[in-house]
């Protein structure tokens, strides 16, 4: 059994325009140890799906259906008492912006200790020695003087530090992670995801790792899934992923990567913009940007299949197995190319 | 080969750090931006990279006078502008626009698009009110827009449009040095693909020059001719775009360029990569010697943090300039390469 299983979750937003899906049917399971990449574009619905999925939006106005296993018990829709036992303890969360998660009024220690105290019977001594090991562990310098420090006094991938060790101070199961190096430099970055790697390996933690850019997937997930318009549009082991991705959505997001190893002068662009969840367009939700749309895309949703490669990969698309084969052979002949003389 | 559009030489800017309410006493300095030197030509991308901190965009607003350097010089079309004051500026903004990072703070929510593209041919009374318009109109659809935008308000657009709508008011004026200021980080990756995409088409359509500043170093080799890394306030390395990308020098360029990850998983893993530790120290007290030399894991100690690195240049390629005692051999490197000391101290290494 895996440690988390999402079946089916739907979240809708009751908004003064409209009802706003969110999200709209995502299943997955997590297995312990391993790291789930999932990818997409603002208003993808990532984040909302594990907001759900952590009991975390408000349910005044979001309607929210389907079934959450953790560890074997549903916990979507679970009593604030009971979610309370599980969210902080067996599943940590970090969030994007490191400033705006931390009580700029209170000092790191406290912030720290308060995680321990709320799950543990122990003294605050206790709990704030615990805290500069978890500080250590992150590898903040003097952290045994660090931890009477304010949020400001830190830098911005220090206060990332900080809230990977707010996730991580009681050990939990699963840590996910939303867009936690979005907003630092790369260099803080390759920090930040070389410790989350290591602390992984420490701890044997299931990791979900939520962001847009698919050079951080392609360096630390085991399995991906691509979300675009509030579903799941690809799921794929990360090899395959990248070695022969299945649908145009995703073709196009790699093609519009600028890498390092490339030559030519243009970037292959996906025209438009994402689709509107409070009028999603009727059918595929890509169509109205596809380059290979057809009649049948604008009317059916494509449901999520298995090609030609086996079970583990899917994806939604109507084109045939063949045309897609035909057209990826095509756009990786042209990436090849766009690498030119460099590769 | 014409005059250069912009020529730099040793810009400094300092910010003062003072104390006392009243008597304001000036007790230290922040070297933001300390000696930077670069010719630009026509039609040209100078791409600059650094991580946050290193000064890059404080040199962006000296350069577009927005800040007054401290010291230096700045040449625009051979005409010194260093200290020009407000009056005798005011022709030369018309030629030097700038493009900013963050397409929700930079368009003032309170005016529709017609009136925030127009502004500049306003300010510098250039035209009819319908000649603006028309000229606004225009603009907008060269940069992707339906120019029955002129209407709206800047909240009706999402971030990719609004980034149309701040380039479209940064050509209106027909401008020949455009700065761009991190203008596709906020972004998402298939809207950057079209504003990067749509930046060069304008480049070519128009003859523009850019200075086109990014911590992403995938985006900066994408546009630029040339490229130039900076850290704590001074160019580290410069060099064309070739280069720069296919033979670093300056451990602090390998470190940045390693850093970035790779949309290949196999490749991606099995990389080398000089991972810094720390955060860059702050520009209130700047490392001796070779600023980067607490965090270079190439650093000697005796050499690196006591005698200064020049800007000197590659052997061969003479526009290929680096500041380090021991510079990178090898790319892609190897661990010993990362690591590596000179010969003449290799035994007392390890």
């Amino acid at each position: 059994m895996a440690l988390l299983e999402v079946k089916d979750l739907r979240t809708r937003f009751r908004t003064d325009d409209g009802i706003v899906k969110a999200v709209s049917g995502v299943s997955f399971d997590l297995d312990r140890g391993k790291t789930l990449g999932v990818v997409g574009e603002s208003g993808s619905g990532k984040s909302v799906t594990f907001l759900t999925v952590m009991g975390l939006v408000d349910r005044r106005h979001a309607e929210v259906e389907g079934s959450v296993l953790f560890d074997g018990e549903e916990i979507l829709g679970a009593s604030g008492q009971r979610l309370q036992k599980v969210r902080g303890k067996r599943i940590g969360m970090i969030f994007q912006d490191p400033m705006t998660s931390l009580n700029p009024v209170k000092k790191i220690g406290w912030q720290l200790e308060e995680a321990v105290l709320l799950h543990n019977d122990v003294t605050r001594a206790e709990a704030r020695r615990r805290a500069i090991d978890i500080l250590k562990e992150v590898e903040i310098p003097k952290a045994d003087t660090r931890v009477d420090d304010y949020p400001h006094q830190f830098s911005g991938g220090m206060r990332q530090r900080v809230m990977i060790a707010m996730a991580l101070i009681n050990n939990p199961e699963v840590l996910i992670a939303d867009e936690p190096t979005t907003a630092l430099d790369v260099t803080t970055q390759a920090q930040i995801l070389r410790l989350m790697t290591k602390l992984q390996e420490e701890h044997q933690m299931a990791i979900v790792m939520i962001t847009h850019d698919l050079g951080v997937v392609a360096e630390l997930a085991d399995d991906v899934f691509v979300m675009y318009g509030g579903r799941v549009v690809e799921e794929a082991g990360v090899n395959d992923l990248f070695a022969k991705p299945e649908m145009p959505y995703t073709w196009g997001l790699l093609g519009s990567l600028p890498r390092l190893t490339m030559t030519t002068d243009r970037l292959e662009q996906i025209p438009g913009q994402p689709p509107s969840l409070l009028h999603p367009p009727t059918g595929c939700a890509f169509s109205p940007r596809c380059a290979y749309v057809f009649d049948r895309c604008r009317q059916e949703l494509p449901e999520l299949r298995a090609g030609a490669v086996g079970e583990g990969h899917l994806f939604r698309c109507h084109l045939g197995d063949d045309e897609r084969a035909r057209i990826w052979a095509e756009k990786k002949a042209a990436f090849e190319a766009a690498e030119g003389s460099a590769a | 080969m014409s005059e250069p559009l912009l020529v730099v030489e040793e810009l400094q800017k300092y910010f003062p750090v003072t104390r006392g309410l009243i008597f304001q006493k000036e007790v230290a300095q922040v070297k933001a931006v300390d000696g930077v030197s670069f010719t630009l030509e026509q039609g040209q991308t100078l791409g600059v990279v650094g991580e946050s901190g290193c000064g890059k965009s404080t040199m962006a607003r000296c350069l577009a006078r927005l800040l007054e350097p401290t010291g230096g010089k700045i040449f625009f079309e051979g005409r010194d502008i260093t200290h020009l004051n407000r009056n005798d500026m005011r022709p030369i903004r018309r030629d030097m626009m700038m493009v900013f990072q963050d397409p929700y703070a930079s368009l003032n929510a309170r005016k529709r698009v017609g009136s925030i593209v127009g502004e500049p041919l306003e300010v510098h009374g250039i035209g009819t009110e319908h000649d603006r318009k028309r000229r606004v109109q225009e603009l907008l659809e060269i940069v992707g827009l339906n120019p029955e935008h002129y209407n709206r308000f800047p909240h009706e657009f999402s971030g990719g449009q609004r980034q149309r709508i701040g380039i479209a008011r940064a050509l209106v004026i027909n401008p020949k040095l455009v700065i761009c200021d991190e203008p596709v980080s906020a972004l998402d990756v298939s809207v950057q693909a079209q504003i990067l995409n749509l930046l060069k088409d304008l480049q070519q359509d128009f003859d523009l020059t850019y200075i086109f500043i990014a911590h992403d170093l995938n985006v900066v080799r994408h546009v630029s001719d040339r490229v130039m890394v900076m850290y704590l306030g001074k160019p580290v390395e410069t060099g064309s775009k070739q280069d720069l990308y296919e033979a670093p020098k300056h451990p602090y360029t390998g470190a940045l360029l390693s850093a970035v990850p790779i949309a290949d998983p196999a490749a991606g893993r099995a990389r080398r990569q000089i991972v810094l530790t720390g955060d860059v120290p702050s520009p209130l007290n700047p490392p001796a010697a070779c600023r980067f030399h607490p965090r270079c894991p190439r650093f000697v100690d005796g050499k690196c943090n006591v005698d200064e690195p020049l800007l000197s240049p590659v052997s061969g390629h003479a526009d290929h300039e680096f500041a380090c005692h021991f510079p990178l051999e090898h790319w892609p490197m190897d661990e010993q390469e990362i690591r590596r000391k000179p010969a003449a101290l290799a035994g007392t290494a390890d």
